[in-house]
């Protein structure tokens, strides 16, 4: 639904693009197939590494790693399979929620949560193309200890 | 010829491990390859409009337009905008890094740009919907909540933390990479 905008957002900039200045527009399409182009080697990398990765560790792994283990330790344990792994949303709410049916708290599956969308292991080497090791490594191990404080400010919510 | 391989080395070594992983492992293997050709696809169908929107911001917005908005003064507008651009895409967060290095290249505050990044990695709207129906609005709204201020912290902490000489480099590279 929202690729869907991005697509008609996409395709009214571009026309509007080519009727003011066709060489313009031909000049940003280059460029758009540079941009990808200059990062592809390291999208395909990125592809296969998640591939395998949810080859070998699929949902029962991560449950067994998360739903049994609670307190300080189960946090953390589900903090670092979150910040490893890279599964898509669609897949991880729908386990999150079936963690929770199984028993885990609302703390460990929100620092779960957390990392899983706001630390990235395996895009590290993306990210470090763009900013540079000292950053990408600070936002990484930042986004990885905020990750419980929210799951402390949800846990007080809804526990 | 050579460049090319050599670029895409990292790439084919790996490809070339899942293959040798269906004859010895198939099973992992296959479920390997299966994942991959996914997590492809849905790469695929979300790359078109976001590279071409990149191609286009490149050619049409001039570099004082972007400082204005999100530049070193843009103030909470800055912060507004980057917020809203992150909320709004779509895609797996490796896609925006490539977005990253043009705003950086045209002038934007560095930790406008990493909002940006923290938005479109834990705020984007569609995923919040579904986080909402699966998990429940409470559990949704708090951690969105939370998380508008977490955002904001990192990249704040981020930028105070490294010096002129870093900051200097990933500019550098900002150039480098989408010129």
């Amino acid at each position: 639904m929202f690729t869907l905008i991005l697509y008609v957002l996409a395709t009214i900039l571009l026309s509007l693009s080519f009727f003011k200045d066709r060489k313009k527009t031909k000049k940003a399409l280059k460029k758009a197939w540079k941009a990808f182009e200059n990062i592809l080697p390291q999208f395909i990398g990125i592809l296969v590494i998640i591939g395998l990765m949810l080859a070998v560790i699929d949902p029962e792994t991560i449950s067994r790693l998360i739903g049994g283990e609670s307190g300080f330790l189960g946090m953390f344990l589900a903090a670092l399979v979150g910040g490893i792994t890279l599964i898509p949303g669609f897949v991880a709410f729908p386990l999150a929620a079936t963690l929770l049916n199984n028993g885990a708290g609302f703390m460990q599956i929100a620092v779960f949560i957390s990392t899983l969308m706001m630390v990235g292991v395996v895009t590290l080497p993306v990210e470090i193309q763009y900013f540079g090791k000292r950053a990408a490594v600070l936002r990484n191990s930042l986004a990885f200890s905020f990750s419980f404080v929210v799951a402390l400010v949800i846990g007080v919510v809804l526990g | 010829m050579k460049k090319i391989i050599s670029r895409y080395k990292f790439a084919l070594i790996l490809v070339t491990i899942n293959i040798i992983l269906l004859f010895i492992l198939p099973e992992i293997g296959y479920r390997s390859l299966a994942h991959t050709r996914n997590n492809t696809l849905e790469m695929l169908y979300v790359v078109p409009p976001i590279f071409i929107i990149l191609g286009l911001l490149d050619v049409w917005v001039p570099r004082e337009t972007m400082i204005k908005l999100m530049g070193e003064k843009s103030g909470p507008l800055g912060k507004l905008i980057a917020f809203l651009m992150g909320s709004l895409a779509a895609g797996p967060l490796y896609v925006a890094f490539p977005i990253a290095g043009l705003l950086l290249k045209k002038g934007s505050k560095l930790s406008n740009v990493l909002i940006f990044i923290g938005a479109w990695s834990t705020t984007k709207i569609p995923l919040l919907l579904f986080e909402a129906s699966a998990l429940g609005w409470t559990f949704m709204l708090t951690r969105f909540t939370v998380n508008i201020f977490v955002i904001l912290l990192i990249a704040g902490i981020t930028e105070k933390l490294l010096n002129t000489a870093d900051k200097s480099e990933i500019y550098k590279r900002a150039h480098s990479l989408s010129s």
